[in-house]
């Protein structure tokens, strides 16, 4: 066993505190929140630093580091400015789809321009009907014609839908297989592709940044060249994508809730009560102490998913657990993060509301923790 | 980073769960529950195969391993059962003192026989006015007489006094010391010395094959070699050691915690709820996945603070923690677990009852829940 990080990771570790600590700023935040505009120039500084899609192969334009370097930077990004910080972490979603599926000539035409910032990349599995469940028959079908696809059906809450280069779609491509997932694939649409309509979702709790769409389908003709992985197979392909991509949404929580322990441990040191400071009364030191614990396991349960990811062994057991527990972590250490602020975490002059308004939805999208738990049971069951 | 274990460590692993599978009779275990009874044959048994001090140095009867390999040991005995394991990993207590603060006599005459089964070891913190607060003017005293040392005062609460051979215990020897605990020692105090009585404590709620006593001390004359390591350095030693002993006790509560989750996991598996399978009810699979979380989170906690002690970078925070997040998921799996069972998880028949009420210890011995977080938020606002 080794608990450290090596030094390159603390070398990339550094660099991304002191990107986020110029860049990420509450004027940033102030310049994109309320307009609920994807910080471009922020998601280009940083793919210039390599911070974008650092896992990515060197010779598409990433860092050819791994998912626990990956997991580093949406950490220290989140931990400096959730809202942000989720963002540019999102900047790539769905990128390694490609990297793990793709053919050649989809990784040199698609690939690059995400990792150097100029793009955005979306992926798209959630329908209105439901987003957890998606071993049933998708409403999104794309059928063959001739050598195209024809993609008809609705995705909803999708990221960097409306601004991105390209969407990975999940779709019916065998709508009579029994049972339905085996009839699943997965397809790229380019943007301007007709037929492709993406509406913004305004109002989000939290991380107005970034773009949350639904998207229409109606008559959207695709090449089959445009097919990503094996035909049928990308209900599986999915699976294995969301072990993965699971483990960055864990580093979120990690981030999220050590950035409000972060800010209430300095806020208890520095606000006095009954003539001594807060963080002497032994309610609040111990408060700060069961926040400590949940960020440590948190970070030892991402840092391990990542490490098994990296070894070539992703355990979907493993990579639901982290996200759970930092999931859980992030919701439970901004709320007692809250607690400590009293009356001033109410106010936005103080982040810590913006850490709590941005820990819930890490309990909710890439999969809810019901979902992981029906996904840790499984395994759990089957050992 | 790197999360396995070496292949020598899985070979202890797999080396202790056999010793554990061929002699922890359910009958011997809940016979030493019920009569509050030490397994000695077992125990002879266990040091037989080197089990017992795995730790020691290998010229005083130990195999020379880390506290890593100590914490695989008594996860491991007690995952198979609570109560032995609890008894024979806890028969070496304190000897970690011996071994780095001894003489080469002290070792030769203490180490050797604890590892090799024929003498049980104790520490003699605890006394009736305080278990908690060592840092305050002790009430046992030992005082200068001649060329050696006469003590005097009462210990409790002491894990292995009706059975042990030897008492490592804590002095006030300058009672005017400012602050009193750099005016403490430890002593080597042997059972059969003059002055010395032990009295049993029973009827515990649970670790009932771990004998409980209290140590009174009547002026017991001690010779100038009686005392372990520097005078007036002991209150600073018992800190060391509970760095590491803590340790040994979080692996303690994560045997407990994975043995209960393991016993639930397979009851739910074939037990039927209204013709399906319990483990099928999504409230029972959820509870399992809970409690599989807790355990891999108390698991990396526990091994990243064995390892840095390996490393030679002892740190309170991370054992703190590490203890605190293990007894309090051994309690709370143990409960789950008991839950999950229901009427018969009430009854001894099926252990988990014994697991439940085994579990609650570690959170209070070695320092109790609320201590460590102390530690912790000390650590935590120094920075």
């Amino acid at each position: 066993m080794n608990f450290d990080l090596s030094e390159e990771q603390m070398d990339i570790r550094s660099a991304v505190r002191e990107f986020c600590a110029s860049e990420l700023t509450k004027e940033a935040t102030a310049r994109y929140s309320p307009a609920e505009e994807h910080p471009w120039e922020l998601s280009s500084r940083a793919a210039k630093l390599g911070f974008i899609g650092i896992h990515f192969p060197e010779e598409y334009g990433g860092q050819g580091y791994g998912y626990l370097e990956n997991a580093i930077v949406a950490e220290e990004m989140t931990r400096a400015n959730p809202e942000l910080g989720i963002t540019l972490t999102f900047s790539d979603f769905g990128t390694e789809l490609i990297l793990k599926y793709g053919t050649e000539e989809q990784k040199e035409r698609y690939v690059p321009r995400i990792a150097s910032g100029e793009g955005l990349s979306a992926a798209a599995f959630t329908e209105p009907s439901g987003g957890s469940d998606i071993s049933k028959c998708l409403g999104t079908v794309a059928l063959s014609d001739g050598d195209d696809f024809v993609v008809n059906g609705t995705k909803t809450f999708i990221t960097n839908a409306n601004i991105s280069d390209f969407i990975i779609i999940l779709s019916q491509t065998t709508p009579g297989a029994q049972p339905p997932y085996r009839g699943q694939s997965m397809i790229i649409l380019e943007n301007g592709t007709p037929g492709v309509e993406a509406t913004k979702l305004k109002g989000k709790l939290g991380i107005k940044p970034s773009q949350t769409c639904e998207v229409a389908f109606s008559d959207a003709r695709v090449p089959r060249a445009n097919l990503l992985g094996e035909l049928d197979r990308g209900f599986y392909h999915t699976l294995e994508f969301l072990n993965e991509s699971r483990i960055e949404i864990a580093a979120q929580g990690v981030g999220i809730a050590q950035g409000a322990l972060d800010r209430a441990l300095d806020y208890a040191k520095e606000r006095s009560l009954f003539g001594r400071p807060l963080a002497e009364l032994q309610a609040v030191s111990h408060k700060l102490a069961d926040m400590a614990i949940k960020v440590e396991a948190a970070r030892l349960l991402t840092y391990k998913a990542a490490w098994l990811a990296d070894e070539g062994r992703a355990d979907p057991m493993v990579s639901s657990m982290a996200k759970t527990y930092a999931a859980r972590a992030g919701v439970e250490v901004t709320d007692e993060a809250s607690q400590i602020f009293g009356g001033y975490y109410f106010l936005e002059d103080y982040d810590i509301e913006m850490f709590y308004r941005h820990a819930k939805i890490i309990e909710i999208y890439e999969g809810t923790k019901e979902v992981q738990k029906n996904n840790i049971a499984r395994c759990l069951l089957r050992r | 980073m790197e999360f396995k274990l070496t292949e020598e460590q899985r070979d202890i692993q797999d080396a202790v769960a056999e010793f554990c599978v061929g002699h922890f009779a359910p009958e011997l275990a809940r016979r030493c529950d019920r009569e509050e009874e030490f397994p000695r044959d077992l125990h002879r048994r266990a040091a037989g195969l080197g089990l017992i001090g795995i730790h020691l140095p290998e010229e005083y009867g130990g195999q020379g391993l880390g506290c890593t390999e100590n914490a695989i040991v008594a996860e491991t005995m007690c995952r198979y059962d609570s109560t032995l394991g609890t008894a024979l990993i806890l028969s070496d207590l304190g000897c970690e003192l011996i071994a780095r603060l001894g003489t080469d006599e002290q070792k030769g005459s203490f180490l050797q026989g604890v590892a090799s089964g024929e003498s049980v070891s104790a520490v003699a913190f605890t006394e009736p006015a305080r278990g908690s607060a060592l840092s305050e003017r002790l009430d046992t005293v030992a005082h200068r007489r001649g060329g050696g040392w006469l003590i005097s005062g009462r210990k409790t609460l002491i894990t292995n006094a009706p059975i042990a051979g030897l008492f490592v215990t804590l002095c006030q020897t300058d009672p005017d010391a400012r602050p009193a605990y750099r005016g403490q020692s430890l002593f080597i105090v042997e059972d059969d010395a003059s002055g010395v009585e032990v009295t049993e404590l029973r009827d515990k709620m649970g670790i009932r094959a771990s004998p409980l006593g209290e140590l009174s001390m009547d002026e017991v004359p001690l010779p100038e070699g009686g005392i372990l390591g520097d005078v007036n350095r002991g209150f600073y030693q018992t800190l060391d050691f509970f760095n590491q002993s803590r340790v040994e006790i979080a692996a303690q509560a994560l045997g407990i915690s994975q043995g209960a989750l393991d016993r639930a996991l397979s009851y739910a598996k074939e037990r039927e709820v209204g013709g399906v399978r319990a483990s099928d009810l999504q409230a029972v699979s959820h509870k399992l996945a809970d409690m599989a979380i807790k355990v891999e989170a108390a698991r990396l906690l526990t091994y990243k603070a064995a390892w840095l002690i390996d490393q030679g970078r002892a740190d309170p925070r991370q054992s703190s923690m590490a203890k605190t997040l293990a007894g309090r998921t051994a309690v709370e799996v143990t409960d789950e677990a008991v839950q999950i069972l229901g009427g018969y998880g009430y009854l001894g028949d099926y252990d988990v009852e014994r697991m439940y009420r085994d579990a609650k210890i570690t959170e209070i011995y070695e320092g109790t829940r609320e201590i460590q977080k102390n530690t912790v938020a000390r650590f935590l606002i120094r920075g």
